[in-house]
């Protein structure tokens, strides 16, 4: 990934006027229904495992619509997010409430694409029957009828634009087609949040160009809040509304014109960052990122 | 008696014969309920469990034998304690190899301990390793039957949910479901089936009908409903042909049984090899004789995580 050196680029050019989603109206509660409402609020939020932090004082809040890149470095706690909102792991301290409650298991809201799927090439199953278990899967007792699950499937996997390898199997497809599956298994419910784990990690640059507009597609068009994680904000931050930036035990967030500055990154990182654009307004950020640890699950 | 080429007729007369038809009929349900967890075990990837539960199970088979038990009651009491145990490891039973061959080595430690202090006939310990098809007594019918009932019904309620746990683990677990609980139904009832189908293959056959025929399967269809038909047809064909054959020739069933079900899945894994190899051969000479960059002929084993070069471009997005 280009931005892990010691010299590292995020080089990329905001669209004028991007696609944002204009000035959200504050002060309203966590119930207001309208486009803007908020759909996740972190307080003082500290995460870790068996009571050690991994970030803490994390304060933002996410809204209705809004697309999000999970920006960090290896290990910087991006998925234990993930695991949080999903309610699968507590904080530490602080509140996290999503669509106005405590997270919580099973929420059918949330649609969710892990970074490390159990499927591989002898995985002997179509594509579809993952899709459908995506609808149907947590459902006990005898499948009487199928004809429900089974049109909820194909409208998803068209969304994707995966019908056409809808009865392939799942161990025959490529990298590319394998990730819009997993899309439409997240998105086969309707879901209001769609949490992307790390979805460009095993994608050339075309292959995740075509991923991320197909996303910023689906974010537009059904207003579905969205926080994907990376390591390379490049393909993204055209379409990004927001940042999380988490690194060295702090988390910064906003729009990514804030987020992406020297002051906010040096001060995140606790070392010198310098970040620099260019005549096209493209930015390149140097310095920062050192000692690398390993994914954190 | 010997075998004439009309198949009614010479099943006419093995029917006649009650050992032949209690193996049949009890052969027959194990077969169908292999077929469905086969089926589970082998997308869990959980054959190594099974043969760890096998084996133990021999261990608890010889206890019960020196103690003066039924064995079926020794192979379950130590096949659902380690399936127990495996599940509790976690759901990612599949990457426990260490700790399940540990265990593994102690229970077969005590198995050997219970044989050498037992002074009976070494048949009883034959026929757990390998089977005694043709010595099913009408209460091990209806104990199979019972036992088969129990596992067919569980696997009708639990279905849906367990497929999903095996097959996107993650997802399954944010989706709410119960995943320790899911995995320890699965080695239960992994546990129950070994221990009937020991009876007619053996502890040390156990994969002829546990693997093997879903094995098949999953090569044959990518739908898993057609998955479990083709698993328990296949290990239904093989447990009929390897009885039938047994009872005209010297050999022990779980022997035929075991062959059979190889026979069957050396062909399966070798067609598509070999069907490429020839499509291969009219594909170059088509070619040969068309221009270079012509329609590419990939086959279907793109990497997973790779973009290969003859891969397909995607189509244009919204």
């Amino acid at each position: 990934m280009v931005n892990e050196g010691s010299v590292t680029g995020i080089v990329a050019q905001r669209t004028e006027g991007g696609p944002g989603p204009g000035s959200p109206p504050f002060g309203r509660g966590p119930d207001f229904p309208g486009p803007y409402a908020e759909i996740i609020r972190a307080d003082h939020l500290e995460v870790g495992y068996k009571g050690k932090a991994v970030w803490r004082e994390a304060t933002f809040d996410i809204r209705r619509g809004e697309f999000v890149a999970v920006i960090g470095p290896n290990g910087a706690g991006k998925t234990t997010l993930f695991r949080m909102l999903l309610g699968l792991q507590r904080p530490l301290s602080g509140s996290l409430r999503v669509f106005g409650a405590h997270p919580r298991r099973g929420n059918r809201k949330i649609g969710y694409v892990p970074q490390r799927h159990t499927i591989d090439r002898e995985t002997h199953i179509e594509c579809d029957k993952l899709v459908r278990l995506g609808y149907s899967g947590t459902k006990w007792g005898p499948a009487f009828s199928i004809r429900e699950e089974s049109e909820a499937a194909s409208r998803a996997l068209q969304a994707v634009g995966a019908s056409e390898f809808a009865h392939k199997s799942l161990g025959s497809l490529s990298g590319g087609e394998l990730q819009r599956v997993f899309l439409a298994e997240a998105l086969v419910g309707d879901p209001e949040m769609l949490l992307l784990d790390e979805p460009l990690s095993s994608l050339d640059l075309r292959r995740s160009r075509d991923l991320v507009q197909l996303i910023n597609g689906l974010v537009r068009s059904r207003n579905v809040t969205t926080l994907l994680v990376a390591h390379d904000i490049n393909p993204l931050i055209q379409c990004l509304d927001k940042v999380i930036y988490i690194a060295n035990g702090r988390v910064a967030t906003g729009s990514p014109e804030s987020v992406l500055t020297t002051e906010s990154l040096t001060a995140l990182y606790g070392v010198p960052v310098e970040v620099l654009r260019d005549s096209r307004n493209r930015i390149v950020i140097v310095g920062g990122e050192e000692g690398h640890g390993d994914e954190n699950p | 008696m010997s075998f004439d080429w009309n198949i009614i007729t010479d099943f006419r007369v093995m029917w006649q014969y009650s050992f032949f038809r209690n193996a049949f009929i009890a052969g027959t349900m194990i077969a169908v309920v292999a077929g469905i967890i086969g089926y589970l075990v082998v997308l869990r990837r959980a054959a190594f469990a099974t043969h760890a539960l096998g084996h133990t199970g021999f261990s608890g088979a010889a206890g019960a034998v020196l103690f003066g038990v039924n064995p079926v009651y020794g192979l379950l009491l130590f096949t659902m304690s380690t399936g127990t145990g495996i599940a509790l490891l976690g759901p990612r039973a599949a990457n426990r190899d260490v700790e399940i061959g540990t265990v593994l080595a102690f229970a077969l430690g005590i198995g050997l301990l219970f044989i050498s202090l037992y002074t009976g006939y070494d048949t009883e310990v034959y026929s757990i390793l390998f089977g005694e098809v043709l010595g099913i007594s009408s209460s091990q019918v209806a104990l199979t039957a019972e036992a088969s009932a129990v596992i067919l019904i569980a696997t009708a309620l639990i279905y849906r949910p367990l497929l999903f746990a095996s097959l996107d683990e993650d997802v399954a677990e944010a989706k709410g479901l119960p995943m320790l609980g899911l995995g320890l139904a699965f080695m239960l009832l992994l546990a129950v089936t070994i221990s009937i189908a020991v009876q007619i293959i053996g502890v040390l056959l156990i994969f002829a009908l546990m693997v093997t025929p879903a094995a098949i399967a999953v090569r044959l269809t990518r739908r898993p409903a057609y998955a479990v038909l083709v698993a328990i047809l296949v290990a239904v064909f093989a447990t009929w042909a390897g009885l039938i054959i047994a009872f005209y020739e010297a050999p022990p069933a779980s022997f035929f049984i075991v062959t059979i079900a190889f026979v069957l899945y050396v062909a399966v894994r070798a067609a598509p090899p070999v069907a490429g190899l020839l499509r291969g051969v009219g594909t170059s000479a088509r070619r040969r004789r068309t221009a270079p960059g012509g329609p590419s002929t990939s086959s279907d084993s793109v990497g997973i995580l790779g973009n290969q070069p003859g891969q397909r471009p995607l189509e244009p997005l919204t």
